[in-house]
């Protein structure tokens, strides 16, 4: 694949749609080439092309109903993601946490629950959590989004918070571990030195199945300096 | 993974009230209004809602603040739920009301839920939220009130064929602070008492408060009749976060020389619509705020209920937080 790959092309798109949909290689999970599906979505990220909705409707094509209308959202948008403007074509109801993990290749964000009852998709909109599986792309092209990948900083140092924990054993399975992390980034944004009980306030909308509670408050209270 | 796919829809982000209503009347009962989307998108995950053009009123900005009046405060519909649980000026004047936001779910739903989206949220009955077709959805029964139904959650007063519960931690705090609701369409403005707000089945089964298609809440009006009162709020749910209110409760009093000289007082999750307890409010006016009081409260609170085969805990639930209202505000 070359690496100027555009979805709007329509050329592109049926390429796409053999792959997808196609017999042989495609339905074993292989492109032609060997290339595995899997492979060929992230090198489609990683070349930084507009992304497409194209492969996450596969399979849906006839549930869902296009319903151009003027004065409607456009779907080719730009989304500033942890200080970096992506360009990005996004469907009207399509989820934050399906842009950032299936068009732009960050599935450090989660999908727990899928119904705001878990906190595994919690990022910061201008530093304040929410769960982006329950957000609309659309609503958040004037934010700036922060994801875990967002964290470290250029030369790949983990943020303090990341460090902390660590140090503190926090994660026991880690699948909760990100939104626990940015909601105790955005506790420390706002309360620098927060109490034990503030810090289980903030962190309150984010469940951890393995019950890692009493870890991650210590590793919120490290990362405060406070431990 | 296919249900919690949306149906398609067209989105419209209006930047001011005018383009919204145009759109909104338009599209009469094929439009959505979006606030923070927190109650809307389950429903269109779970496709059972499937809004031919959804209005995102977020980007309105003039919905979103909290404004002293001469005569009270004004909250926009789209102010957050975080931002009203913080504000100054309601901590001052109207603690009540920021509890009640404070209790609400959880910290990133209360971050972006709206607490216009917190009270034209829907019931949470898991008949109707699974899409049964049941009365409220337009069918002709009631799965929760049967002898297997799962009613723990539901109704005490005032069924008529749903036993579905006014779900929101806001709107008892709102009726206790006599709140108006400022409602808007193409013809004009409307200012409704919270208390009328609200609906219950008798009126329409099909909806839970006055809006109809077409109606956008742009305003919250508290007057300062209970400015600095003594205020009690309290929720009762499984878990601290997440769950909705079993039972809460929240009253507005005022007290002279240990004398109970007004009070108002509102419960949630006991009838379709937030309940409003005006027995307890004429037993209790006028007497000493004390243990008697606060029993005698209790006692009329639960007058005419009829429990269903799982929810009469609610009773006794219901009873001691009006008492500790009375007794701890
Ligand atoms: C897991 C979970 C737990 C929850 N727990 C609680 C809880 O404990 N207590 C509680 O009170 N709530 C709870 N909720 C409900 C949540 O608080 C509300 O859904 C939220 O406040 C709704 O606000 P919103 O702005 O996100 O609403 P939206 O989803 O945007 O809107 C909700 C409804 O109101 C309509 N609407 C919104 N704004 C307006 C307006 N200005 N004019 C006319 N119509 C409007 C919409 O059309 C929609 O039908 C919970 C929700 C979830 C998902
Ligand atoms: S309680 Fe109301 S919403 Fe629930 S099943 Fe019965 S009619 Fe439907
Ligand atoms: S995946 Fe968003 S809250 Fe669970
Ligand atoms: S560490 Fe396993 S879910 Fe939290």
């Amino acid at each position: 694949m070359s690496s100027n790959v555009n979805f709007y092309d329509p050329g592109a798109d049926s390429a796409l749609e053999e792959l997808e949909e196609g017999t042989g290689a495609a339905r074993t999970g292989l492109g032609r080439n060997g290339t595995s599906r899997r492979a060929f979505i992230k090198g489609i990220i990683a070349a930084g092309a507009t992304v497409s909705a194209g492969f996450m409707l596969h399979g849906l094509a006839g549930c869902t109903r296009e319903v151009p209308v003027r004065g409607a959202v456009e779907r080719l948008i730009s989304l500033n993601v942890n200080g970096t403007v992506r360009r990005v074509d996004v469907l009207p109801q399509e989820t934050l946490a399906m842009t950032l993990r299936y068009k732009l290749g960050l599935t450090g964000t989660k999908l727990g629950c899928d119904r705001s009852e878990c906190g595994a998709c919690t990022v910061l909109l201008d530093d304040v959590t929410t769960y982006a599986c329950s957000t609309l792309t659309h609503t958040v092209r004037k934010s700036q989004i922060t994801t875990i990948e967002g964290l470290q900083a250029a030369n790949g140092d983990l943020h303090p918070v990341q460090q902390a924990f660590i140090d503190e054993l926090g994660p026991q399975c880690g699948f909760c571990t990100p939104g626990q992390i940015m909601s105790t980034i955005a506790l420390l944004k706002s309360s620098p030195r927060p109490t034990r009980e503030e810090a289980q306030m903030a962190l309150s909308g984010n469940l951890c199945r393995c019950g890692a509670y009493d870890h991650y408050l210590n590793s919120v209270m490290r990362a405060a300096g406070e431990a | 993974m296919a249900k919690d796919m949306m149906s398609g829809f067209a989105l419209y982000q209006p930047t001011d009230l005018k383009n919204a209503l145009s759109l909104i009347t338009k599209f009469g009962s094929d439009g959505w209004i979006l606030a923070g989307g927190y109650d809307s998108l389950d429903w269109f995950k779970d496709r059972i809602k499937r809004p031919k053009a959804v209005i995102d009123l977020s980007g309105i900005t003039g919905l979103r603040d909290v404004r002293e009046t001469n005569n009270g405060i004004e909250i926009g519909a789209l102010t957050t739920l975080t931002e009203i649980h913080q504000n100054s000026l309601i901590k001052q004047k109207f603690n009540l009301l920021s509890e009640a936001a404070g209790k609400v779910a959880s910290p990133q739903i209360r971050n972006y839920g709206t607490i216009g989206g917190n009270v034209c949220q829907d019931t949470r009955c898991w008949y109707y939220r699974y899409g049964l077709d049941c009365y409220r959805a337009g069918g002709n029964t009631c799965y929760a009130d049967t002898p297997q139904g799962l009613n723990r959650e539901h109704c005490l007063f005032n069924a008529d064929r749903c036993v579905a519960v006014s779900p929101s931690d806001t709107a008892p705090a709102l009726i206790a602070l006599e709140a108006e609701m400022i409602v808007v369409n193409q013809t004009g403005e409307q200012a409704i008492a919270a208390e009328d707000f609200f609906i219950g089945p008798g009126i329409d089964i099909e909806r839970m408060t006055v809006l109809k298609p077409g109606d956008v809440l742009t305003t919250i009006r508290i007057p300062n009749t209970w400015a600095g009162a003594q205020f009690y709020f309290e929720k009762v749910a499984d878990r601290n976060t997440w769950d909705f209110a079993l039972v809460n409760i929240a009253s507005a009093m005022k007290i002279k020389d240990n004398v109970i000289i007004e009070i108002r007082m509102a419960c949630g999750g006991v009838e379709c619509v937030p309940k409003r307890l005006t027995v307890v409010e004429n037993v209790v006016r006028g007497n000493p705020r004390d243990e008697e009081t606060a029993q005698l409260a209790a006692n009329s609170a639960s007058r005419g209920a009829t429990p269903l085969n799982q929810n009469h805990f609610k009773i006794p639930l219901m009873e001691n937080l009006v008492k500790r209202a009375i007794r701890e505000a």
